[in-house]
């Protein structure tokens, strides 16, 4: 009987979205009187930072700081349609119907800047600080609060835009099965080391690296941020948590999440993340979907790492001592 | 039933309601002072989102009677900024990304105070115990336990 230590690694690509009956989100875009814009959405912010990407999104395409975009995601009766906060999709579904909207609001913009300044609209660029100047000759500007002042009070204009972004449904080729069931996909991968008491059959996991590829990471702190909980959430999945532990038996089940096991703040791993980008073709300034696929290579590089230090293949989740010292036995008899 | 009258300090203010027998300090805080910061989580001394600090100690306010704080100091996480400049801890939180959802936050910030104030320079194994009541479901700790740690080592460079 002895603590026996493995290594594994495991890959994994990840799709963004999802297409059952196709895959829209919209977005809208307007000006409150004073320049400020405004988002408005049926994206949910589940703690990620949708608002603050999207907001970045917005101020990018529009060309004014971030901090002038509010984002509304009030209510899924009255906004724009989006299918959901869900399978990775939020940022890229969402962040392209914004950067549409915005185009379209900033085009409106630079109408009546044109007007005010007399000049036509194709000379005009924004400074990223709130105004907008004539190209070459920046002495001559106006800033976004009376370009909005104006459209609101002189020109009768709404600076405003719609954004609409579907993957549209795809069926599969009838020969092959072929399909395209999902936009760019983000890839990772995961070398775990662990000990394994071949006696308690318990594991203990000692380090976690991971490689991220994610497209462009439009907040390097939120990602970094999403990254290392979604690792710690890997292990989590690998060798603690479930509902039914003896299923379909719903005896030992849990009856509430008191009773749904996570690794506390003792129990972490030596982690390491380290992110590469490769700006997707169709993504929002490059984005791809990060946020489910960083908690899915730990899991089979666990699982390898287990089979590396005690030779067992645990094939059920999660790999609890029972299972292992089960399969043991089983290795013992064999 | 009768009411029974409570008074204590709640972030340097004094507060008297009545409550039910039997009210937990939670409820009283959130429901009837209106002091939302610490959170109802699990209801049952598990999740620690309903840490307060009590007469200096930290406290599960949904496993404490109100009416057992009478006369008691109370300090929440709503009480922690002053003038509108956030507590150090509030202001490591933010700079460390150790928020995401924000629910255990408060509770967080709760330990992690009764922690710095006991021991303002703690190594890293005393900063998990203290945060080791509290459950978080987002950042997986290691945002958390460098927030607090930044804030120890601010404490170290001011003390020296």
């Amino acid at each position: 009987m002895a603590i026996r230590r493995g290594r594994g690694v495991a890959a994994i690509n990840y799709p963004t979205g999802m297409n059952l009956g196709g895959d829209p989100t919209q977005a809208l875009v307007h000006s409150t009187p004073t320049g400020n814009f405004m988002v408005t959405l049926s994206s949910v912010d589940l703690g990620q930072g949708m608002k603050q990407i999207m907001a970045q999104i917005c101020a990018e395409t529009i060309g004014v700081p971030t901090d002038r975009v509010v984002v509304d995601t009030a209510d899924t009766d009255t906004g724009p349609h989006c299918m959901g906060t869900f399978a990775s999709r939020g940022t890229h579904r969402a962040g392209n119907a914004v950067i549409q909207a915005a185009r379209e609001a900033r085009q409106v913009m630079l109408e009546v800047a044109a007007e005010e300044l007399e000049v036509n609209a194709s000379d005009l660029e924004t400074d990223g600080q709130g105004n907008i100047l004539v190209k070459g000759a920046p002495q001559k500007s106006i800033s976004i609060f009376d370009v909005a002042l104006s459209a609101h009070f002189k020109r009768g204009r709404s600076i405003s835009g719609r954004g609409m972004f579907l993957i549209p449904r795809s069926y599969p080729e009838k020969e092959t099965g072929a399909m395209k069931p999902s936009t760019c996909y983000a890839h990772a991968c995961t070398v775990a080391e662990v000990e394994v008491d071949d006696e308690t059959g318990e594991v203990t996991v000692l380090t976690v690296k991971n490689v991220f590829e994610i497209g462009r990471a439009l907040n390097p702190k939120m990602v970094e941020q999403q990254l290392v909980g979604g690792s710690w959430m890997g292990i989590s999945h690998a060798l603690y948590e479930t509902t039914e532990p003896y299923y379909p038996n719903r005896d030992h089940g849990g009856t509430d999440f008191n009773q749904y096991l996570m690794p506390g703040p003792g129990d972490l791993a030596e982690t390491e993340i380290i992110v590469l980008e490769r700006p997707s073709a169709d993504g929002p300034y490059g984005a791809k979907g990060p946020g489910e696929m960083c908690a899915n290579p730990q899991i089979p590089a666990v699982a390898n790492a287990v089979f590396d230090a005690v030779g067992v293949r645990i094939d059920t989740l999660p790999i609890t001592p029972e299972r292992i010292l089960r399969a043991l036995k089983a290795q013992a008899a064999n | 039933m009768a009411k029974v009258p409570v008074q204590f300090t709640l972030n340097g203010s004094e507060k008297a309601e009545f409550v039910d027998s039997g009210t937990t300090l939670l409820h009283a805080l959130r429901d009837k002072i209106g002091d939302t910061s610490p959170k109802g989580g699990c209801h049952q001394g598990s999740c620690g989102a309903c840490s307060v600090i009590i007469d200096g100690e930290l406290r599960l306010s949904c496993l404490t009677l109100a009416e057992t704080c009478d006369g008691a100091v109370i300090s929440t996480t709503s009480g922690l900024s002053d003038s509108g400049v956030l507590h150090p801890l509030q202001r490591a939180f933010l700079d460390t990304f150790a928020t995401q959802c924000g629910f255990c936050t408060p509770g967080m910030i709760m330990a992690a105070k009764v922690l710095l104030d006991h021991t303002p320079n703690p190594s890293r194994d005393e900063v998990v115990e203290a945060l080791s009541g509290n459950i978080c479901r987002c950042t997986g700790y290691e945002p958390i336990i460098q927030a607090v740690l930044t804030v120890a080592r601010s404490n170290s460079q001011n003390a020296a």
